[in-house]
């Protein structure tokens, strides 16, 4: 069991856990993932760490609540316990000296890219995060990767903070201003999509977390396939990143649609509405 | 498995087996009929989750034993994958003496409950015995161990006889177990009757690795492994869910944390897949992929919070057991028509003859000679259908099985919304790719030697399927134990 030492609601269906994960706390790296379950009925979960602190041993996650699973670990309380973490999963980062980096984050995606920005950022990289959401409400973590990264930019579809617009927005701007040597994309699949067009045509060599569906998430299932360079790769042992020229991005988004139906039901039997995005 | 006739000589001369052996003469014995085992009616059974095989009676079990002769040289021992001393414990049971029965058992073998439903005894123990040599059927020895390790567990949870494990001596020396599958379970059991402090650690979050998510319910119930599981934690192993060696925990950690020697029990998990087209569409996964939602996430409880299809046609790519779990598990998920497709001929499928039979009472459909070439979907990505290449049968492979020779042109469609693609799998790469200094061979496996199952890093021993590929449960088991036996000449020669 893995307690909750700390919960910050950040909207309405976003929160911060920190939780008490010594040996995950140790051993994660950036690009890394966690799968967690809550109860004996619940089902594997995967979500990337925010953070992690190996000497007071925790980690934190953030987690939106989009389905009934994330609904019931967003609505855990400070001492409660999660069932079960299971990490750190998948292969991590490559963290070296790029030159200039472009870190981009939508929605939960923003908390998952921090340990790359971090690490990008000692390693010796300028950094400059791009942080995306529909409305102001969702941007979080913005101050704290403001104190790392060099630059950062917030683009929000309603214009209600930052500028208005599209993440792929504030990259054209940067790539028209200066070079730019690697990109990282975290979010929604069809934002990492536009993200690959949009540096394909400058030939700017990008690095897409993929978000498929997981089961076991250490190589055993197959649940998480997707096509890379025309082969299939497993996201949770191959992944999570790729390079986002070769990732079938359609493919993947038919793949997260698996099972919308059942899912649907689910939440309409526990009351659940997520029907508002 | 070698056999030490010596020792089986010891035990044959004592005195109630000669008695008993004057009982009934040779001919006698060879006459009674074999045992039919007794199993709930196919088509009821296909819309439950209740065990098929419903165990034989102490009196059937009597008359079974009754069956064996005794033979001088029991070949039954060398088919077994771990010698287990089948004449003894069967002349227990002829005598009535059932706790020695499963005492017997448990000297060479950990988990008989498992192995008496599982293991493919027509081509073990009872492929040698010698009735078959005069062409009637072998005596019934999965029955009748599946029938002791039951009364065993009735007796021990009833609280009639104590579930007392004899235990060496601690000899505070810790040892790691990687994986809790059969062969991790067995190499720790028998670790731990040397006297070793064991530690097992687990990837997933419930213990029994294939025993828990690949084989149902219906054909192992989960408590016979949790019963198993329990008398082991009485044993004194500490188990430990949620980690995964080679990343939650690296080799050096293990080493830094005192363990003196690791055994890797880490199977081969990793599903393989046809790489034809439209393959990864929607509604089509693998069979690990799919009993994994059912038997270890429960998806098909109501309550659970895992998805999964409740399909009304499904068809399972392969001929092996996984493939018939898979196609038995979609009846019970309300399939109306469930196939297997397999490219050569039902007499060279991998799967027990039991569990084929079980599959066919319960209304699967065989397409043999048939392999999927293309799947087409509907605008959402979910399968529709798949195109069959119909195959004959050619000339034998390096396996000795014939190679099935599609037949040009010989194409068919057939309508599905749900396809399991069980056609093998590898060994999972995580302690390969993080354990520096281990030989790997072009199949990704760990090379051991085959005397202690020592790998090249001289304090890492492995088996079961991460050193052969995708095998059975019982020689997983065996591996463990000799392991357990070569790491403990490994620790006491340091």
């Amino acid at each position: 069991m893995y307690k909750i030492v700390k919960k910050e609601q950040i909207s309405e269906r976003v929160v911060a856990l920190t939780i008490e994960a010594p040996l995950i706390a140790r051993s994660s790296r950036p690009g890394n993932f966690i799968i967690f379950r809550v109860g004996e009925m619940g089902e594997r979960i995967p979500v990337t760490c925010a953070n992690t602190w190996p000497d007071e041993g925790l980690i934190e996650v953030i987690i939106q609540a989009a389905g009934v699973s994330t609904w019931k670990i967003t609505h855990l309380n400070v001492g409660d316990e999660i069932t079960d973490i299971v990490g750190p999963l998948g292969k991590p980062t490559e963290i070296k000296k790029y030159g200039t980096v472009v870190c981009i984050g939508g929605g939960v995606g923003i908390a998952e890219l921090f340990p790359s920005i971090k690490g990008m950022k000692e390693a010796g990289n300028k950094v400059i995060a791009i942080l995306g959401a529909r409305t102001k409400d969702l941007i979080f973590m913005d101050d704290m990767i403001g104190e790392v990264a060099d630059e950062t930019i917030i683009m929000t579809d309603d214009g209600t903070m930052g500028q208005k617009g599209v993440v792929t927005l504030g990259l054209e701007q940067v790539i028209e201003r200066e070079p730019v040597d690697l990109v990282i994309c975290v979010g929604p699949a069809i934002m990492m999509k536009f993200v690959a067009l949009t540096t394909e045509k400058h030939k700017i060599p990008t690095l897409a977390s993929l978000n498929s569906i997981m089961v076991d998430g250490t190589g055993m299932c197959g649940a998480c396939r997707v096509t890379v360079g025309g082969e299939t790769k497993f996201v949770c042992v191959d992944g999570p990143e790729f390079d986002a020229h070769q990732v079938d991005f359609d493919e993947l988004m038919m793949r997260l649609r698996a099972f919308k139906s059942i899912e649907e039901q689910k939440n309409r039997e526990a009351n659940l509405d997520f029907s508002r995005r | 498995m070698n056999v030490d006739y010596e020792l089986v000589k010891e035990w044959r001369k004592a005195a109630w087996r000669a008695d008993l052996r004057n009982q009934l003469k040779t001919k006698e014995r060879m006459a009674i009929p074999r045992a039919v085992m007794p199993t709930q009616e196919g088509k009821t059974r296909a819309h439950n989750n209740e065990e098929v095989a419903l165990g034989i009676s102490r009196e059937t079990a009597m008359v079974e034993a009754k069956r064996c002769i005794d033979c001088a040289k029991p070949t039954c021992m060398e088919g077994c994958p771990v010698a287990i001393n089948i004449p003894t414990f069967i002349k227990n049971i002829e005598r009535g003496d059932f706790k020695e029965a499963i005492d017997v058992i448990h000297e060479t073998s950990s988990l008989p409950g498992v192995c008496g439903r599982v293991c493919p005894q027509e081509r073990q123990c009872e492929a040698r015995c010698i009735h078959t040599k005069s062409g009637d059927p072998a005596v019934a020895i999965g029955f009748l161990e599946r029938f002791v390790a039951d009364w065993e567990r009735e007796q021990i949870t009833a609280g009639k006889i104590p579930a007392t494990q004899i235990c060496a001596d601690k000899k505070g020396i810790k040892v790691a177990v990687v994986g809790s599958g059969p062969a991790g379970l067995a190499c720790a059991s028998d670790l731990a009757k040397m006297g070793y402090t064991v530690t097992v650690f687990e990837a997933l979050h419930e213990l029994g690795g294939v025993l828990r998510y690949g084989i149902p319910e219906f054909r192992l119930p989960n408590e016979i492994v949790d019963f198993e599981i329990d008398k082991m934690k009485k044993m004194g192993i500490d188990f430990h869910t949620n980690v995964i060696v080679g990343k939650t925990l690296s080799y050096e950690d293990l080493v830094e944390q005192g363990f003196k020697a690791i055994f890797v029990g880490s199977g081969a998990g990793l599903p393989r897949f046809m790489g034809i087209p439209g393959e990864n569409f929607i509604g089509i996964m693998s069979s690990n992929e799919y009993l994994t939602r059912v038997n270890l996430m429960h998806a098909n409880t109501p309550g659970a919070d895992t998805p999964i299809y409740h399909s009304k046609r499904v068809a399972v790519i392969g001929g092996g057991n996984t493939a018939m779990d898979a196609v038995r598990t979609a009846l019970r998920l309300g399939a109306e028509h469930a196939m297997i497709v397999y490219r050569r001929s039902e007499e060279e499928m991998p799967a027990r003859r039991e569990e084929i039979e079980h599959a066919k009472e319960e209304g699967v459909d065989f397409m043999n000679l048939y392999n999927p070439i293309e799947y087409l979907a509907d605008e959402s990505g979910h399968v529709t259908t798949m195109r069959l290449q119909h195959m004959r049968l050619g000339e034998p492979d390096e396996g000795g099985r014939r190679r099935p020779v599609p037949i040009e042109g010989d194409i068919i469609e057939v309508e599905v919304d749900e396809v399991i693609v069980s056609i093998g799998v590898q060994p999972n790469p995580i302690i390969p790719t993080h354990f520096e200094g281990l030989q790997i061979s072009n199949h990704g496996t760990i090379e051991v030697d085959e005397e202690k199952h020592q790998s090249r890093l001289s304090d890492v021993f492995a088996g079961g399927d991460i050193v052969r590929g995708g095998a059975t449960v019982i020689l997983a088991m065996g591996d463990g134990r000799t392991a357990a036996a070569g790491m403990n000449t490994y620790l006491m020669d340091l």
